[in-house]
């Protein structure tokens, strides 16, 4: 790897060294590194860089670290922010993870992270450690986890490769989720070819604390001790952050593939708990989690954030592995581990904490105020940087980007396909979506993970969000759901974007939580492709804007790029989580239907809008404009949600999205098992739509909700008086054991339940 | 009948939860002087017919391909067992 692999290992290539040898042969090309980034760094550090610093730059400067590309655009999310926005915000962009006022002097932080190039090279290993990292984000801003969510994108569901990555993927998130006992509240899973050699595994993780417990990643004061805890160091994961996470993949360089870290979830429990130690007795005055660059970006991150001094001596780094070059050590990844910044007066009590839960610490160093990050090899200075030229300065590129040509073309390819008409073709184009890949019950893989662990889950898949609950005492709790729908985003990226959080948005105003915040998990292709530069581009704005008219802040997340294999690039998927509020869990609205004559109404307007639409995707359609995203009636639709669940007047809420009205009076039904009487006819006079756009159109700002008898009147004069549109489409019969559109067709809910929960054990079971 | 054992540890640089769990538990048994612990797995292929190259090349093949993750294991051995003494020593 560098000359002191090659050489006798003893050789160590000090600064000192490197200032004597200009001419030496560096091997920053391998370590990812461009011929001008590489000129950069000399002209930084006046000299060559060691080939410790090398290791540094080269992870710190890649692609998932420094976010070289999506910079320029990212920070639409600071400026278009307002002050209001920020109300709620305690801590924002640019820490581990932002963290949200929710009341009663409690907090929330939360965070949706990318582990997709693992995911492909391993899929129980890359899954894994994707929650075990997120977990650790959380933990260092103080918080104790309480959930994780997982958004999933996977190849075509009949591929023969596609079996073998959701099996890794689904057992890895449950293996390490489960033995954290962690509930997952929900998440998405999403089958298109477009995945097949790209798989997107997206991890959320939330955690809950007292205001006063936040902390932060700086290392301050002058003569504090810098300590590594957790795991040892080994040579797992060594460059994963700037080889796997930072270039296309490419079929004739196996040499990558060794680049997998190996989890242990029961090491990060001892951790999770040990952490929480540590802050009730205040003993840490900082603490950075170690992830993607493992001690480059702790030591580098928590300088640069503090005083802007730090003094390492690397050789006290615990190791599993004795052979390690200091480069190695630098780069590892391995997992499970934490760096924290401890006064001199707490050493002792620090120290007492980590044996009690039998946790390996080695004290590296101290925080200086030279504002400089030296890192010693058994005495010799073997870096010597200014940590913000690592952590924050790297380069920034403001890549070329261009609308494609092609979509023009592709956006008027109107959906001309099929429209089922007559009562029986009706009757199985439902029966056919809802059985369908990304329509199917994906019961199959949330029964592999613990939803209802710790006894706080108010509510998980398959309702609209995850709930659960914060303070035992009052009920006060969150909801959380992520949405994206790529094909939408491939034939517009600005509205693509948009409806992603209108519709998170959506769903968790639906449970009945009040929408505070969101984060994101941006996943694209190349940004050396100015046509997929251009789709970020669009999308980074398009959010940012929505976020602005919803109100809802971005509080932190990620980016993902080169998700791309043999030149195929994955549809834009820009994930969205939002996070909202609940005073009191007991209030959540289920999805489902109990109550037998409570009247079903349809809130919103149905337009002709079926492109990108799942019946247009199973016509293998994809063309034409994405549905229209109102968000000023979005926000009206979100009122009428919270306050009519706040105030008793709904018993079942669930949102229209993918699969439009079909899909949701399937899953209100399916949800307990209680049938309904529908009537379409008033619907398709009053929009001017067929029965089959009534039913398959994805026309924003719709949902759909059960109302008591004794509230009906109530609950129609609050949409008369918001000026929202609703229209009475049916009543709950517990008695038919049907979905009955009358005058059309009946499914019986046995018949659509066995659709609708064979496809996953069809290919997967 | 002829048999085949495959031996397969995980990579020296990943880690091993499962050794780190039994180096754990070691000293807590009261038995000491073990600084390190690896655990791998081991098959036993039993051949219908003649101990030939050939199937020897197929068990390496099959070892490599299925009964080991090759991005995190190695295969350490792919060896005929001597029957008279199977499942003890070859």
């Amino acid at each position: 790897m560098s000359a002191e692999a090659t050489g006798q290992k003893f050789n160590i290539d000090t600064v000192e060294h490197a200032a004597g040898t200009p001419e030496t042969d560096l091997p920053w090309a391998e370590l990812g590194l461009k011929d001008n980034e590489f000129a950069r760094i000399q002209e930084i550090l006046g000299r060559r860089p060691t080939a410790a610093e090398l290791a540094m730059y080269s992870v710190m400067w890649s692609e998932h670290c420094s976010y070289k590309s999506s910079k320029v655009h990212l920070s639409q999310f600071g400026e278009k922010v307002t002050e209001k926005m920020k109300e709620h915000l305690l801590v924002g962009i640019g820490e581990n993870a932002g963290v949200v006022d929710i009341g009663d002097g409690w907090a929330v932080t939360f965070k949706v992270e990318s582990h997709n190039h693992p995911s492909m090279v391993e899929p129980y290993q890359g899954a894994a450690t994707g929650v075990g990292g997120i977990v650790r984000d959380i933990i260092s801003m103080g918080a104790r986890p309480v959930a994780v969510m997982d958004p999933l994108r996977f190849g075509a569901i009949d591929h023969p490769d596609t079996a073998r990555v959701v099996h890794g993927v689904v057992a890895g998130i449950g293996g390490y989720g489960n033995s954290l006992g962690l509930p997952n509240i929900g998440g998405e899973v999403v089958f298109d070819s477009v995945y097949q050699g790209n798989p997107l595994v997206n991890a959320l993780a939330v955690g809950v604390l007292r205001h006063e417990d936040i902390r932060l990643a700086n290392a301050s004061g002058t003569g504090n001790k810098v300590v590594l805890f957790g795991a040892r160091t080994g040579g797992d994961g060594i460059g994963g952050a700037s080889v796997l996470a930072s270039e296309s993949f490419d079929d004739t360089k196996p040499s990558k593939r060794p680049a997998v870290q190996v989890g242990d979830p029961f090491a990060e429990k001892v951790l999770i708990e040990c952490c929480l130690e540590l802050f009730k007795a205040s003993v840490v005055e900082g603490i950075q989690d170690l992830g993607a660059a493992g001690i480059s970006c702790a030591t580098s991150e928590l300088a640069s954030n503090g005083d802007g001094g730090m003094h390492v001596e690397l050789t006290n780094v615990l190791l599993r592995d004795p052979s390690l070059t200091p480069g190695e050590i630098l780069m590892s990844e391995s997992q499970e581990r934490m760096m924290a910044v401890v006064t001199p007066e707490n050493q002792a009590a620090f120290e007492a904490i980590m044996d009690k839960w039998n946790v390996e610490y080695s004290w590296l160093g101290e925080v200086t105020g030279t504002g400089r990050l030296v890192i010693d090899w058994a005495g010799e200075t073997i870096v010597d940087v200014d940590p913000r030229t690592v952590a924050h300065d790297g380069p920034v590129y403001e890549r070329p980007f261009a609308r494609p040509e092609w979509l023009d073309a592709l956006q008027q390819q109107k959906f001309d396909g099929e429209r089922p008409a007559s009562d029986s073709e009706l009757r199985a184009a439902v029966l056919e979506l809802m059985a369908s890949p990304n329509m199917c019950s994906k019961d199959w893989i949330t029964n592999q993970y613990d939803r209802y662990v710790q006894g706080n889950t108010a509510m998980a898949m398959p309702d609209d969000a995850g709930v659960v609950r914060v303070d035992e005492e009052t009920g006060l709790g969150v909801a959380i759901s992520t949405d994206c729908n790529a094909r939408y985003s491939y034939l517009n990226p600005y509205e693509g974007a948009r409806a992603a959080l209108a519709e998170a948005y959506r769903n968790v105003a639906t449970s009945g939580a009040k929408p505070l915040a969101v984060t994101d998990c941006l996943n694209f292709g190349s940004p050396e492709d100015p046509a997929i530069m251009w789709q970020f581009a669009e999308t980074v704005r398009g959010l940012a804007d929505a976020c602005q008219e919803l109100g809802v802040p971005v509080t932190g997340g990620n980016v993902s790029l080169y998700n791309q294999t043999g030149g195929v690039g994955i549809h834009p998927t820009p994930v969205v989580g939002v996070l909202g509020v609940f005073d009191d869990v007991t209030r959540r609205t289920p999805s489902g239907w109990r109550e037998d004559g409570q009247a079903i109404y349809l809130l919103g307007t149905t337009r002709d809008e079926l492109d990108g639409s799942e019946w247009a995707n199973l016509r293998g359609h994809l063309g034409g404009q994405p549905p229209v995203v109102d968000l000023e009636a979005e926000m009206t639709l979100a009122a009428i949600l919270i306050n009519s669940s706040r105030d008793g007047m709904i018993d079942s809420a669930h949102d229209l999205s993918e699969g439009g009205l079909a899909a949701a009076l399937s899953e209100s039904s399916l949800r307990f098992g209680v049938g309904a009487r529908i009537g379409l006819d008033e619907l398709c006079e009053r929009d001017g739509v067929d029965a089959f756009t009534a039913l398959f159109s994805e026309s924003h700002g719709r949902a759909i909700v059960g109302v008591p008898r004794s509230e009906e009147v109530r609950f129609k004069d609050m949409c008369t008086a918001r000026r929202f549109p609703f229209i009475r489409v049916g009543v709950v019969d517990t008695a038919n054991g049907a979905l009955d559109v009358q005058g059309r067709f009946s499914l019986p809910l046995d018949e659509l339940r066995a659709a609708h929960e064979g496809t996953l054990p069809k290919y997967f079971g | 009948m002829p048999r085949i054992v495959v031996d397969v540890m995980p990579k020296p640089e990943i880690l091993d939860p499962q050794g780190k769990a039994i180096a754990g538990a070691l000293p807590r048994l009261g038995l000491d002087g073990f600084v390190e612990v690896r655990q791998g797995k081991r098959f036993e292929l039993t051949i219908d017919g003649e101990a030939t190259d050939e199937a020897l090349a197929k068990a390496r093949t099959a070892a490599t391909t299925l009964l080991s993750n090759p991005v995190i294991e190695d295969v350490t051995r792919v060896e005929w067992i001597n029957d008279a003494a199977a499942g003890d020593v070859e």
